[in-house]
């Protein structure tokens, strides 16, 4: 039977504050385990959370980037559960008012548009980590580094009817955080994760299925996978006339398959209520505003200007975006150098080809806007080649010199342009090839080719190209 | 006199004049204590050694001219559930027996800037959940005035120990009644000062949107002087608030012109002692002597409190003790076959019977399907009780009442009733809801010799008004500052 497919997605995004959100420890990662951690994170008896007003600037960032509204009055509440990474024996969220409602974010699947509501945002802090050493039986450790790092779930309509949508859906969600700077987007690290709730019906029919939870994919392509085994798991049992069972599921990547981690009768009474030692969080008309001035330009809105304006492709525009640092460099380099096309061309053949080898960002790209922007403009000016231009750019990356000028002329690397000097070149050269030029005039035109080498062979590949190219045609015919 | 005898604002001035060291008050306290602690029970911890370093270097201070407060050099217990970095911290739970904090209470950390001396941890129902210290894991404390007779609670150990000298003045914490109450049964000043005056980091919590901590003391200057220092603002408690704080003592003697006093109706009801309410009525009478007009109000949701409190207490308590699962701190259960196992057993030993029942209860109340109809609808009440202060103190200063239908009770007396023991805060509780503050002062003592306690309550954040009329009542009625005869003592 035919079913359409119902997916939402909930995604935790771990924010890039400097301390936690609710004390000053540090959320630098990577820190011996337990070094980020004081009383409040974790958990000692008597100790206070005091909200970190940057999380909130970064919520409203997130909010306002996905047209939410803005709660002005929202809520911390305690979900209580059980467990060793969990410092408190309750996690500090929101739930009945939280920070952002009601918004949506635009996706395109293969060229079609579509809107994808967006429930909610909220924020809360994350867990700590359990360590399980190998080589200890029975000891489990706790890592509280983590505990207490602020992250902001946002939970999508069940709007999403494929696992492409649902990964155009999470791509764009994730290009937006990362744009605003409120998240590095990392899926392998897990400061971008995703957890989706999927279900079939009947086409037509007025009520969801039964819906199952997947949790624990890593990438894009584990979230593709994992929402199509579903999907086809789902399937067999519906077509078997059995039924979905509401569950969360664990996917296994190296399995490739789901499994189920509790079922509904085991699902936590979380026991939510609103956290007494916490004031409501008030944002006023004034705090938006203020966010929203500072607020980038998005990735869709920059793709669309860049098309407008500098008239270059529309892929090329999606390339140059899908990171926020690199259309900058783009738009540093065009101020330069004002051939759009060109600076586009370079950017993502020759630079990307380097930094992607070397895998570092193009804010850590040894070549500056500048040096480039100087670079095109010698090959544009004729002063050098563009094949030595590469040869240059080369150079220029491996020893982060930006000054091309001076790097062509310690080599002595500037073409050749004068007509006087290489119409003499050219003459001794015909000259001395009498045979070769007879051939070349009675039709084999294939022979121009080697009247150029010989004068690049002669310059060191220095000659300018179109002239000697010119002074050939007008010497031999 | 002893000096342990003396109250804080006598010691005070006395140091200020050179007349006595910090050292020699400090001996003192500590030498009562060896008198007459095995008797009452009040301590849980005795921090001899270091009070005395504490002692010296307050009189170091003095003698380099630098800064004094009224409590430099001064002894203060503590009850025992304020953190103090590296002294035992067990909020009177085998849970948190041996548990040492790394960290100082803000409070604890104002009055070691102030220079006071700690002396040790005051004895109190296992997490202040009880009216009695009955339900201490570790042992009881006896009511100087009759050792029969329970302190009250949960504050019990920082009241009795004030009664009985054996510091010379303390902190208590009031979630539902636990500085007020005990106060009373002791005759002692107890004040609950309004909800975010004083700052909470550090306190462990019972019921973080009720609890404060308040100053327990043999005299209201003595209250006034103790709250001075330690309230104010605090940016790691987020419900402290940023008012500026009076100076509570230096107020204590300006008039009460034209003052208007409420009598609550609802607090002179069914079940009030005889001899409580005639205590009371006196301290009336005396205090429209001076002046002061009375007037009849009604605070009509009175009766719906206690079972508002046991609904939002319970429930933010069964979330505050979660943490308390044998994971990172104090006590964890042997032989355990798992995590789940680990946190049963944990919890089933490490927690009295009292504890468990406000955890059930206050888990239950929470419980999917259930929340509407008793969280939900407790904070709702929660606001009215909280209009019907705001109305009657339209019209009046403060409220004058009870501060609890009967004086102390005997051991044993209501442990297997709960349910009495939980309507004993009737007259208390409200007064948390509404976050006002309130205070107990000894009005009388009953034929058998039991002390009384007269509750003045104010307006949120009139504490300088509440400290005010209390001085005027104390001086007027003169019952404050007397002191048990515990056995074995010369007259």
């Amino acid at each position: 039977m035919d079913y359409e497919i119902v997916i939402g997605l909930e995604v935790h995004c771990q924010l890039l504050t400097e301390t936690k959100i609710f004390c000053g420890c540090s959320t630098h990662f990577g820190n011996p385990p337990n070094q980020n951690s004081c009383p409040v994170c974790t958990g000692m008896p008597g100790a206070l959370p005091v909200l970190n007003r940057k999380v909130v600037d970064f919520a409203v960032r997130a909010g306002l980037a996905t047209a939410c509204k803005i709660t002005p009055n929202s809520v911390f509440a305690r979900k209580n559960y059980f467990y060793p990474d969990l410092p408190k024996g309750y996690q500090i969220s929101q739930f009945e008012l939280p920070i952002c409602i009601g918004g949506h974010l635009d996706i395109e699947v293969e060229g079609e548009k579509k809107r994808i509501g967006i429930t909610r945002i909220h924020m809360e802090e994350d867990a700590g980590k359990l360590v399980h050493p190998e080589y200890e039986h029975g000891v489990s450790y706790v890592d509280y580094n983590r505990a207490c790092v602020p992250l902001i779930e946002i939970v999508s309509e069940p709007d999403m009817r494929s696992s492409a949508e649902a990964v155009a859906y999470l791509k764009a969600l994730r290009e937006i955080v990362v744009y605003l700077g409120v998240c590095d987007g990392n899926m392998e690290e897990g400061s971008f994760r995703c957890d989706a709730n999927i279900s079939l019906r009947r086409w037509g029919a007025p009520e969801f299925g039964t819906r199952a939870e997947l949790k624990n994919m890593n990438s894009f392509r584990n979230v593709q996978r994992a929402i199509e085994y579903e999907v086809e798991r789902q399937r067999d049992i519906l077509d078997g006339g059995g039924q979905v069972v509401q569950e969360t599921r664990l996917w296994n990547v190296d399995r490739g398959v789901s499994m189920s981690m509790r079922g509904k009768e085991e699902a936590h009474d979380y026991r939510y209520f609103p956290d007494p030692d916490l004031l409501p969080v008030v944002v006023d008309e004034v705090w938006v505003e203020d966010v929203r001035q500072k607020l980038p330009e998005l990735p869709a809105a920059k793709r669309q200007r860049l098309v407008d304006d500098y008239a270059i492709p529309v892929v090329d525009a999606e390339v140059l975006t899908a990171d926020r640092a690199m259309a900058d460099y783009f738009e540093a380099v065009v101020k330069l150098f004002a051939q759009p096309k060109a600076v586009a061309n370079w950017i993502m053949v020759e630079l990307m080809k380097l930094i992607n080898e070397d895998k570092i960002s193009i804010t850590q790209c040894p070549i500056t806007p500048q040096g480039l922007g100087d670079l095109l403009s010698l090959i544009d000016e004729g002063v050098i080649s563009g094949k030595i231009g590469k040869q240059v750019f080369s150079q220029m990356y491996s020893s982060a010199n930006n000054d091309p000028r001076q790097l062509i002329e310690d080599q002595g690397l500037a073409q050749m342009s004068d007509v006087g000097e290489l119409a003499a070149l050219v003459d001794d050269i015909v000259a001395a090839n009498d045979g070769k030029v007879k051939e070349y005039q009675q039709g084999k035109v294939k022979l121009f080719g080697f009247f150029v080498g010989q004068v690049m062979k002669k310059t060191k590949g220095q000659a300018n190209p179109q002239v000697v190219n010119r002074l050939l045609k007008e010497k031999i015919g | 006199m002893e000096l342990y005898n003396c109250s804080l604002e006598e010691l005070w001035q006395r140091l200020e004049k050179g007349e006595v060291s910090s050292l020699e008050v400090t001996r003192s306290v500590f030498k009562r204590i060896a008198e007459v602690d095995e008797t009452v029970g009040a301590y849980l911890e005795i921090d001899e050694k270091r009070a005395l370093v504490q002692a010296e270097a307050a009189d170091e201070r003095r003698r380099q001219g630098q800064e004094i407060t009224p409590v430099t050099g001064i002894p203060l217990g503590l009850k025992d559930l304020l953190s103090t970095a590296g002294l035992k911290t067990t909020c009177g739970s085998k849970m948190l027996a041996g548990y040492r904090p790394e960290y100082d209470a803000t409070v604890v950390s104002r009055l070691r800037e102030a220079g006071a001396v700690i002396t040790g941890k005051l004895n109190m129902d296992e997490f202040a959940m009880g009216s009695s210290t009955e339900n201490s894991s570790f042992k009881p404390t006896r009511n100087p005035w009759d050792l029969k007779r329970v302190p009250g609670g949960s504050s019990g150990g920082s009241t009795a120990a004030v009664a009985s000298a054996t510091a010379i003045a303390t902190l208590g914490s009031d979630t539902g009644g636990s500085i007020r109450q005990p106060a009373s049964f002791c005759g002692v000043v107890g004040m609950k000062p309004t909800y975010g005056r004083v700052s909470r980091y550090g306190l462990v919590a019972f019921a973080s949107s009720l609890d404060q901590i308040g100053p327990v003391t043999l005299t209201v200057a003595d209250a006034a002087l103790l709250l001075g220092v330690i309230a104010g603002h605090d940016e790691r408690d987020s419900t402290s608030v940023d008012l500026p704080v009076a100076d509570y003592y230096g107020g204590l003697k300006n008039e009460i012109k034209d003052l208007r006093i409420g009598v609550p109706a609802e607090y002179f009801g069914a079940g009030l002692d005889p001899e409580v309410e005639a205590a009371v009525r006196l301290g009336c009478r005396q205090m429209a002597a001076t002046g002061a007009r009375f007037e009849d109000v009604s605070l009509p949701h009175t009766d719906y409190a206690v079972a508002t409190y046991y609904l939002l207490a319970t429930a933010e308590a069964s979330s505050n003790l979660a943490r308390y699962d044998g994971v990172k701190y104090g006590f964890r259960a042997e032989d355990a076959d798992g995590l789940i196992d680990m946190y049963r057993k944990t919890r089933a030993q490490g927690f009295g019977d009292e504890v468990k029942r406000r955890i059930m209860l206050g888990t239950y109340a929470l419980s999917a399907g259930y929340y509407d109809a008793y969280y939900r609808k407790a904070q709702q009440v929660r606001t009215l009780i909280t209009r019907d202060f705001d109305k009657v103190f339209a019209g009046c200063d403060v409220l004058v009442a009870p501060v609890c239908p009967t004086p102390a009770f005997a051991f044993g007396e209501k442990v297997d009733d709960p349910l009495s023991m939980y309507l004993s805060d009737i007259l208390t509780i409200p007064v948390n809801l509404a976050g006002l503050p309130a205070i107990s002062v000894p009005c009388g003592f009953t034929k058998a010799g039991l002390p009384i306690g007269l509750q003045i309550i104010a307006k949120p954040f009139a504490e300088e008004t509440l400290l005010k009329v209390a001085w005027h009542y104390e001086q007027m009625a003169g019952w404050s500052g007397r002191r048990p005869q515990l056995a074995g003592e010369a007259v």
